[in-house]
Parts: structure tokens; sequence; C-alpha cells
């Protein structure tokens, strides 16, 4: 692969439920390591982009490369090993396991990857300290603020070491304090391991936290680096 | 805000009088601050002078505001020009972006276009500010959130203008 071309990109998506055309050829790329905000109207079709660009949702039609593989060559098995293993995630909300402790939470990428518990929650707890909810780690979701459970969220995406991140809306259940310091936390940490970061949201000040932006219109997509 | 863009922008959907060329902004930007017609005959024989309209007609009786005014090729040019380019964000800025916005919707250009180019510059100076911010102390940090508060506005109401584009669209060209 190219090193200073793209890590993953998308060209011509189509996707449509139903009579709703929520992608109408969608282009994407980004760089290794680099922070890129996908913003636009609410149900312009950011989320059903970044979840075509992640292997959860096929498009109908359209290619998506990664690192040279295009990913509807790939079978189910090869695209979940490719969630598992190369992509982190980080939603608005729910994605923690209510019975399980937060650590165990952290941990558990790790574990469905075939790791030790020992060593899967002695590397949990790194990145717990990392993000500061390191004191939390006997805790379960359901009593620690909004706040901490995204940085455990965020604990949790980056726990694999992922080479691409991807943040829907991560800070949108969240006030304005606790909000910054997410992203602070998540860029940061995503920085320091050069993971890419796909982020959706449609707040200029947490988009402010990316390298460059796109927009998201009729699910089709405005590339502002290249606009004027 | 810039009246010789504005006039310029009015007189693309065709040739008007100075007469109809004030009547035409007071009504859709001077709601409190109507154009003199001084002002409109300084400004029109600037652009006169610059080339980028041209008397297409006088009517009987004189006077300035008789004279018909048409846009040259150039004006057009400068129209697009003025609207493509971003304002530099600073405070106030409303009524130069609503009268882009607008003017946008008369002369069949896109607005969405003028309103992602306006938010992608005012990201650029909001990334500036949010990097300051990471390193700098607490007063930094509140100085640098209060800008970003502020940019975050003028970028709120732009989305909201966006959203209404087709509302819009309908009543100015009604
Ligand atoms: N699973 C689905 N079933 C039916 N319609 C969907 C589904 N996912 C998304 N849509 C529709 O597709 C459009 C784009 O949705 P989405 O990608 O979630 O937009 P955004 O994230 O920008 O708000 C919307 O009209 C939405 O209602
Ligand atoms: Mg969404």
């Amino acid at each position: 692969m190219n090193p200073a071309g793209p890590l993953l990109a998308a060209r011509g998506l189509h996707k449509t439920y139903g009579h709703t055309k929520a992608l109408d050829g969608a282009e994407f790329s980004i760089r290794p390591g680099e922070v890129v905000a996908v913003m636009g109207p609410s149900g312009s079709g950011k989320s059903t982009l970044l979840h075509c660009l992640a292997g959860i949702v096929t498009p109908d039609a359209g290619s998506i490369d990664y690192q040279g593989r295009e990913l509807s060559a790939m079978n189910d098995a090869e695209r979940s090993a490719l969630r598992r293993g190369e992509f982190g995630f980080i939603f608005q909300f729910g994605q923690l396991v209510p019975e399980l402790t937060c650590v165990e939470n952290v941990a558990l990428p790790l574990r469905l990857n075939g790791a030790r518990r020992r060593d899967a929650e002695r590397t949990a707890l790194e990145w717990m300290e990392r993000v500061e909810v390191d004191d939390l780690a006997s805790k379960r979701p359901g009593e620690v603020s909004g706040g901490q459970g995204q940085r455990v969220a965020v604990a949790r995406s980056l726990v694999t070491g992922p080479r691409v991140l991807f943040a829907d809306e991560p800070t949108g259940a969240l006030d304005s304090l606790n909000g910054e310091r997410v992203m602070q936390l998540l860029t940061d940490a995503a920085r320091s391991t050069d993971a890419a970061v796909v982020l959706v949201t449609h707040e200029a000040r947490v988009a402010a936290y990316s390298d460059r932006e796109i927009v998201v219109r009729d699910g089709r997509c405005r590339d502002m680096e290249h606009a004027l | 805000m810039s009246i010789g863009h504005t006039l310029l922008g009015l007189l693309e959907s065709g040739p008007r009088h100075g007469y109809d060329l004030k009547r035409a902004f007071d009504e859709k930007f001077g709601h409190d601050r109507p154009l003199h017609y001084g002002q409109v005959y300084s400004t029109m024989s600037r652009l006169l002078k610059n080339g980028l309209v041209e008397v297409d007609g006088i009517e009987a009786g004189g006077g300035p505001e008789r004279k018909r005014y048409a846009i040259t090729e150039a004006g057009v040019t400068d129209v697009a020009r003025w609207l493509a380019t971003p304002e530099k964000p600073e405070p106030y800025l409303q009524s130069t972006l609503f009268t882009k916005v607008v003017l946008a919707l008369l002369t069949g250009r896109s607005a969405a276009e003028l309103l992602d180019t306006q938010r992608s510059e005012h990201l650029r100076m909001m990334r500036v500010l949010t990097e300051r911010k990471r390193h700098g102390d607490l007063a930094d940090q509140l100085i640098c959130d209060h800008a970003l508060f502020h940019l975050e506005a003028d970028l709120r109401w732009l989305e909201l203008a966006a959203a209404r584009l087709d509302t819009l669209a309908r009543e100015v060209t009604a």
C-alpha cells in the first residue's frame, strides 16, 4: 500500500431503504492518522455512510477499499475479523454491556479476539488510565455518569489498537464540558496510536477537533478540502 | 455589507431603473435601514466607471433615477466571486450572510454551497482556537471558549437557514 494514499476509500455508494435513498453516490476517503468530521443535517445519510465504511451495512452499489482490499469481496467471517481487529467503534450511547463491570467491558474486544482474561484486563486498565477512568474499573455502566461512560467507551474502542475509529455522535448525549473532555481524550488517544477517526457530528465545536470535514447532503458527500 | 454587490446581484435578473433598484433593495434588505437616493447614485456611478453595469436606456424627464441600468458580463463575474468567497469569521456578520443567501437564491445559485463554504471558513478558525485551548491555561481556555461559542452560533444560524432554503426560495422569488 502507498503510505501517503488513503487507508479507507469509498466510491459511488448507494443504499436504499424502501423508498428512501439513504446514500446516493457517496464518496469518502481517509488517510492513516487523519481525523475527518462527517457533517450534515439529520437524515442526510451520515450514519449509513459510517455503517457502510465499517462493513456493518452492505451498500446496494459502490466500492469500499480498505488497505487495497475490497470489502464486498470479503466473506462475513473476514469482514467480522476486520471489524474486531482493525476497527474501533463509539456510538452516542448504549454500547456498554450493563451486566459487565467497566474493566470487563473495556477488555471485551480483546477477549473476543482470544486474549486471556488477565492479559486483557491489564491492557484494559492501561487504556482506562489514559482516559482517566481507571478508578471506575469495578463499577457497572449503570453506576457511572454519562461522561464517564463515554470515556469507558473510548477506552474500549481503542483497546485492540484499531487503525480506524468510527465515532457516531460520540458527544451527542453529553453536556458541553463532558463533551469537550471526551473529544480531547478521544483525539489525543487516537493521535498517539496514529489511528484514523471517522467522526460523525452535527456540532461545529466537536468538528473543530478534526483535521478536515466533509458534508453529507441527500446521500451525497461534499469534500470541503477540495471545494475552494 | 457591500451595497455595490447587492445592487449588482439585484440587476442580474434583468435591467432596472434607479428608483426600482432602491425599492427592491429596501424591500429585501433594507428592513431598518432604507437606502438614500444619494447612495444609489454614487454606487451606480462607481459601478458604471468600473464597467460592471451599463446604461441601458433613459426615461423621459431626465434625473438619474430615470436611468435604466443593466449588468455587464464583468458584473456577473464580480457577483459570482463575491458569493463564492466566504466572509472572514467575525461578529455581526448576519446582515452580510443574509444578503448573500437571498441573492444566491434570487440569481439561481446554490445557497447550500455558499453555506458549506462559510462553515468551512468558520471551522478553520475554530480549529485554531481549539488547538490553542488544548495547550493554554485556564484564562486562554475561557477566552477561546467564548469565541468558539459565538462562531458556533453563526453556524447554527447558517444551518437553520439551509434547512429553510426551500421556503426562502419560494418567498424571494414570489
Ligand atoms: N435501517 C433503516 N431502515 C429504514 N430507513 C433507514 C434505515 N437507516 C436509515 N434510514 C433512513 O435513511 C436516511 C438516512 O439516515 P441516516 O444515515 O441515519 O442519517 P443521519 O445519520 O445523517 O441522520 C433517513 O431518511 C433514515 O430514515
Ligand atoms: Mg445518525
